[in-house]
């Protein structure tokens, strides 16, 4: 029988008790988990609800190749990410990563380098919607006004809060 | 009456190989040029070196070989104005892959046979671009003068004559190849623009911004930086390509990769995912 995919992609409520349940290995003497929210406010806006959009034939596989870096550099066994796709409200799991492992101290470095890479790696994309009526597509909107502001930002050591950082990896042209 | 002269004299030496038979669409540049001037003159000629006038590529054409060795393209004019004392000349270099006929056209049209000599002006420095020039038969006298004197500059030559002078109808009609990296550049802007279908893919603000997810088309951009430059006007796409990335069927791609028939070019806001 075929694996479950370690990376997917998923239109409707993340379930963590039944993927938990996949990384639960005799073996195993630690699991870590990372569950990202969707929460009610960026950048002083109030945000209401999201939505997310992926390139998914290409989010799978790239996010595949997270988990196998994961696997080799840290030496864990057990990993699992899944991402949702489709409108989101304020409280819904927006993506879960879970790993487990013989120890924690590589449960914990694993899972840390997963989340980072799906941030900066993945093609996902979010959309806000605020309070105000307004909407964006988070981390385009900034390239859009204005294309150089976003490496000023980061030379000038402008902080932003992890889950909106503009630190993308993207290949310049 | 007007002849057509076609230089084909030259050493060729930055090219290293023979720049009449360069070949552009199947033609060499000496039949580009010799076809050019067909219908615009009464007879051709090809200017060739006394030792060139046994070359197989020039023993089939009506030849005016130099009379003095080695003084470059100049010579090869003085040779035709004594061949044929009477008539006027158009001489084209045969190292021009971007002459059109639109551009000896103008030439022809504005000729003014009471001048020494009708010729454009060079897009780059403003001189006289003399090896697509009418020369009127009495430049003979001029330019026998000028040889005498030591001299060889054609350019310098029509520059300090009477000769009418016209802006540049194409800017780059009157280019000229020397080199091979020259050759292949030219090659390149040359081949006909291939159209390929292509499939093309929206995300997030690129979607909204394009107003649809995908679409296919036919486009003559040879890379997905060619194919973004050219949706970037008609879709109203808000992103600079340093912005984005690219995946060309379902894998990240370059750029500058060849496009080929039936690739799906999707480009990627900067993404946001977690």
């Amino acid at each position: 029988m075929d694996e479950p995919p370690l990376f997917s992609l998923h239109e409707t409520a993340l379930e963590p008790q039944q993927l938990r349940a996949r990384l639960q290995q005799r073996a195993c003497g630690g699991f870590v988990a990372f569950e990202g929210w969707v929460r009610d406010h960026n950048e002083g806006q109030r945000v209401l609800r999201l939505e997310y959009e992926a390139f998914a034939p290409l989010a799978v596989r790239e996010g595949h190749r997270i988990l196998n870096e994961a696997r080799e550099r840290f030496g864990v066994q057990h990993l699992l990410c899944a991402h949702r796709v489709g409108a989101l409200g304020i409280g819904d799991i927006a993506v879960w990563v879970g790993v487990s492992a013989a120890h924690r101290g590589e449960c914990f470095e694993a899972c840390r380098y997963i989340i980072d890479e799906v941030k900066h790696r993945v093609p996902i994309w979010k959309k806000e919607h605020y309070e105000s009526g307004d909407s964006g597509w988070v981390n385009c909107e900034h390239c859009a006004a204005a294309p150089q502001r976003r490496e000023v930002e980061q030379r000038a050591g402008h902080s932003h809060d992890h889950d909106h950082d503009h630190d993308h990896s993207h290949s310049h042209v | 009456m007007l002849y057509g002269l076609v230089l084909a004299g030259g050493h060729s030496r930055r090219m290293h190989r023979d720049k009449a038979l360069l070949q552009y669409a199947g033609h060499t540049q000496l039949q580009r040029a010799l076809e050019l001037l067909a219908s615009r003159v009464s007879l051709s000629f090809v200017s060739v070196r006394a030792d060139q006038r046994t070359d197989a590529t020039r023993a089939n054409h009506a030849l005016i070989v130099d009379l003095t060795p080695e003084l470059g393209p100049i010579g090869g004019i003085q040779a035709a104005l004594h061949a044929h004392p009477q008539c006027a000349w158009l001489v084209l270099a045969c190292d021009l892959p971007f002459l059109s006929a639109a551009t000896l056209d103008h030439l022809l049209a504005r000729r003014d046979p009471q001048r020494l000599a009708t010729a454009y002006r060079s897009s780059h420095d403003g001189l006289p671009e003399p090896l697509c020039a009418i020369f009127e038969p009495a430049c003979r006298a001029p330019i026998d003068q000028w040889i005498a004197a030591g001299k060889r500059c054609p350019r310098e030559m029509l520059a300090a004559s009477d000769a009418l002078l016209l802006e540049p109808l194409e800017s780059q009609a009157l280019e000229n190849v020397n080199t091979p990296e020259q050759y292949a550049s030219a090659l390149g802007q040359l081949q006909p623009a291939a159209s390929r279908r292509l499939r093309v893919r929206y995300f997030a603000l690129l979607r909204e911004q394009a107003g649809r997810a995908d679409e296919e088309l036919a486009s003559a951009a040879r890379t997905p930086l060619e194919l973004y430059e050219e949706l970037r006007e008609r879709r109203g796409l808000g992103l600079a390509p340093e912005a984005l990335r690219v995946a060309i069927n379902d894998e990240f791609g370059d750029w500058r990769t060849h496009l080929s028939e039936g690739d799906t070019v999707a480009f990627l806001p900067p993404v946001a995912g977690g």
